[in-house]
């Protein structure tokens, strides 16, 4: 079982890469910020899994749950500012 | 290897695979709109799959529970960060992509 956990921990930091293509050559800001809450939740994952490993379980929930939130609270942050403020300027993203 | 192993190997895997899938989705998908759908429901459900396999591991204590809260706030905070995206982006007035724009890589992602 924890044979299993290694590899699936590898498998998923390599998955992280894809979206991480998106995050650098998106073609809009919105497009970078939703990769990047993708690579967010693939770390929520990859930490509850090295916690498995490591028998510390309850330590590393607490810091999935506080990933979460600043996970969630990031991006409403983003979308708030973006679809208040930015309506006038011209180039962004594109 | 119990029952309980090799329920949550197999919900493990069905979630890393749903994962995959969704990377693949942000990637190939044409534009912003539909790249949406990638993020904010084949990631949600590959998360949710692979918390329960790590519940049916775990067995029924304090920690999962917590994970089970886990699994509660993402399934409605990760679709809520989506939507709030989407929207902004709707109100800033980005383009969809129409099929008629197949092969123009130009008008992807421009301003209507």
């Amino acid at each position: 079982m924890h044979q299993y956990f290694v590899y699936l921990a590898v498998l998923l930091t390599i998955i992280i890469y894809v979206p991480f293509y998106r995050v650098v050559t998106g073609p809009t800001l919105y497009d970078r910020m939703l990769c990047a809450g993708s690579i967010a939740t693939n770390s929520m994952v990859i930490i509850l899994l090295v916690g498995f490993m490591f028998n510390r379980i309850d330590m590393f929930i607490d810091i999935t749950m506080a990933y979460a939130g600043l996970n969630f609270i990031g991006t409403i942050a983003f979308a708030k500012y973006l679809g208040s403020t930015l309506k006038s300027k011209k180039n962004h993203g594109n | 290897m119990g029952i309980s192993a090799i329920i949550a190997i197999i919900l493990i895997s069905l979630g890393t695979f749903f994962m995959a899938v969704g990377s693949i989705g942000l990637i190939r998908l044409p534009d912003f709109y539909s790249r949406a759908h990638a993020q904010g429901k084949v990631d949600t459900l590959a998360l949710i799959l692979i918390i329960l396999g790590l519940v049916v591991l775990e067995g029924f204590t304090l920690n999962s529970v917590k994970l089970l809260l886990i699994v509660a706030f993402v399934a409605l905070t990760n679709p809520t960060g989506t939507n709030a995206l989407t929207n902004a982006a709707y109100r800033f007035g980005l383009r969809p992509w129409f099929k008629r724009d197949r092969g123009d890589r130009k008008k992807r992602g421009g301003r209507k």
